[in-house]
């Protein structure tokens, strides 16, 4: 057990490469993801963080190079990601967050009674009979954050998950995953917002035109950034 | 035009007076038909699901011919269902022929390849939405069929609305595997066409104003439920 537990990290990307049809949208990615580390990705609109996130993630097949877990053959289960736009089943709040772990093969009444301690978690226990649908984008996002805790993952990938939300929700949603971090799972993000990069990031990955500019502590990417690319980047941003 | 008003009079005084020979032909299409959907839809919806979201040698091809099956002629389907359930047929063996089993398979083969293809294209606009989720949790084809089956189950449930409309209303299939049999197989549209060609003019338009009603009928419960699920966001 001890030993498969190990066995997935690092998560090590060389040479990857993307240019579907001729167009380069990465090219010569090599990145290395330690466990408990909290990664984010920042980049201006275009560069390929959605993309470089799904073929970490194994969405999306790289045109080249390797995405290697530790010593796995294969792409490990214990993994989750969040999505800019939630994806709610056309079902119960309760039902959603279940969803995921029946398909693993839980019995249903073990899946809804994890499920139920994870919506405690996100503090959405008293919705958990209502469509999914009709809650608010926040709600929806923090059933997803449960929906994605829920499966123990031992890495979290996470797109703008607070891109569309108000200022209220991003914040119950960047405190959940502070909490999941402090709880061990390692966390991969991309995000616009730079005052939650700061507060949250570990590591800093700079993603510009396909390429990793550079990759730093946070707390040197935000005081000296070592590329001129990310130095224009952080001055356009707002905070 | 007098005849119109006459047997439109005669027809209203046979609904009213609920006559047993009309009632009994309605409620054997109602049956043959609900039957004919029942098992095209136990074929047709995995079919149409797989063919949405799963990827195999030929799915084009099948999705090509399943829309072309849509509009195939009621007749041709008679003839061929005819053709396999008679005595030197594949299926002669259970003598179906001129049964009202024989008549649900026909409408069953009928109405299949429409509810496969409206399926897929439901099922097909749901995975759009949901495609990098179910991957994300590692959901294999068939539990993703199964799964998006479920989450569509009210745009479904038109389907079949739509797929019944389409068999009650045949008349071509029904006729030629039925044999139009008086008490047997006589179902609501051979009826109408025996009865106008032998100038039972009345039956036969009692028989047309249930047939309109009950079409009128499924396509406002198919707004209403579209209309529904839309609303509670289901
Ligand atoms: N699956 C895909 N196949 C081909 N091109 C894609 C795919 N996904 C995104 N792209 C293209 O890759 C580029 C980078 O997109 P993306 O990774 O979404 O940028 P961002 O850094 O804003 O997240 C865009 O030009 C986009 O059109
Ligand atoms: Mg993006």
């Amino acid at each position: 057990m001890t030993a498969m537990k190990t066995a997935m990290f690092p998560l090590q990307l060389s040479g990857i490469g993307f240019a579907p049809s001729g167009t380069t949208i990465l090219q010569d990615i090599n990145l290395t993801i330690a466990e408990g580390s909290c990664t984010v990705i920042l980049g201006p609109n275009g560069a390929g963080k959605s993309v470089l996130m799904r073929i970490m993630h194994g969405l999306l097949a790289p045109g080249s190079g390797r995405v290697e877990w530790g010593s796995l053959e294969e792409r490990p289960l214990s993994q989750a990601m969040l999505f800019q736009r939630p994806v709610m089943l056309r079902r119960s709040v309760l039902s959603n967050v279940a969803y995921g772990l029946h398909v693993q093969g839980i019995p249903i009444p073990e899946a809804k009674r994890r499920a139920l301690a994870a919506l405690e978690s996100v503090g959405l226990q008293h919705l958990a009979d209502r469509p999914a649908r009709v809650l608010s984008g926040g709600e929806q996002q923090r059933v997803a954050l449960a929906r994605a805790a829920a499966l123990q993952p031992r890495i979290l990938f996470l797109d703008e998950p607070t891109a569309s939300l108000d200022p209220g929700a991003a914040r119950a949603i960047e405190s959940g995953i502070a909490a999941l971090h402090a709880a061990g799972i390692t966390i991969v993000m991309v995000t616009h917002h730079l005052g939650q990069a700061r507060r949250l990031a570990r590591d800093i990955v700079f993603l510009a035109a396909g390429r990793i500019q550079e990759c730093t502590p946070a707390h040197d990417f935000f005081r000296q950034p070592q590329s001129q690319a990310a130095a224009d980047f952080l001055k356009e941003e707002l905070p | 035009m007098d005849t119109f008003t006459a047997s439109l009079d005669a027809a209203l005084a046979l609904l009213l007076h609920a006559d047993a020979h009309l009632y009994g032909i309605v409620s054997l299409s109602l049956r043959v038909s609900c039957l004919a959907v029942l098992l095209a839809a136990l074929f047709a919806l995995p079919l149409g699901a797989l063919l949405a979201v799963a990827q195999f040698p030929g799915r084009r091809t099948l999705t090509v011919l399943v829309n072309g099956f849509m509009g195939l002629p009621a007749v041709v389907v008679g003839l061929i269902v005819y053709l396999s359930l008679s005595r030197a047929g594949p299926l002669g063996e259970l003598g179906l022929l001129f049964t009202p089993s024989a008549m649900s398979l026909a409408q069953a083969v009928l109405v299949a390849p429409l509810l496969a293809a409206l399926t897929r294209q439901i099922v097909e606009d749901a995975w759009f939405e949901y495609a990098d989720q179910l991957h994300s949790l590692g959901v294999s084809p068939r539990q993703a069929a199964l799964t998006l089956l479920w989450d569509t189950r009210w745009s479904l449930s038109t389907v079949l609305l739509a797929g019944f409309g389409r068999a009650i209303s045949e008349v071509g299939a029904v006729m030629i595997v039925g044999g139009n049999i008086d008490g047997v197989t006589r179902v609501m549209t051979t009826a109408i066409a025996l009865e106008t060609s032998k100038g039972d003019l009345p039956l036969a338009m009692g028989l047309g104003i249930i047939l309109v009603a009950l079409v009128l009928l499924l396509n406002a419960l198919a707004q209403a439920i579209r209309s529904w699920a839309a609303r509670s966001a289901q």
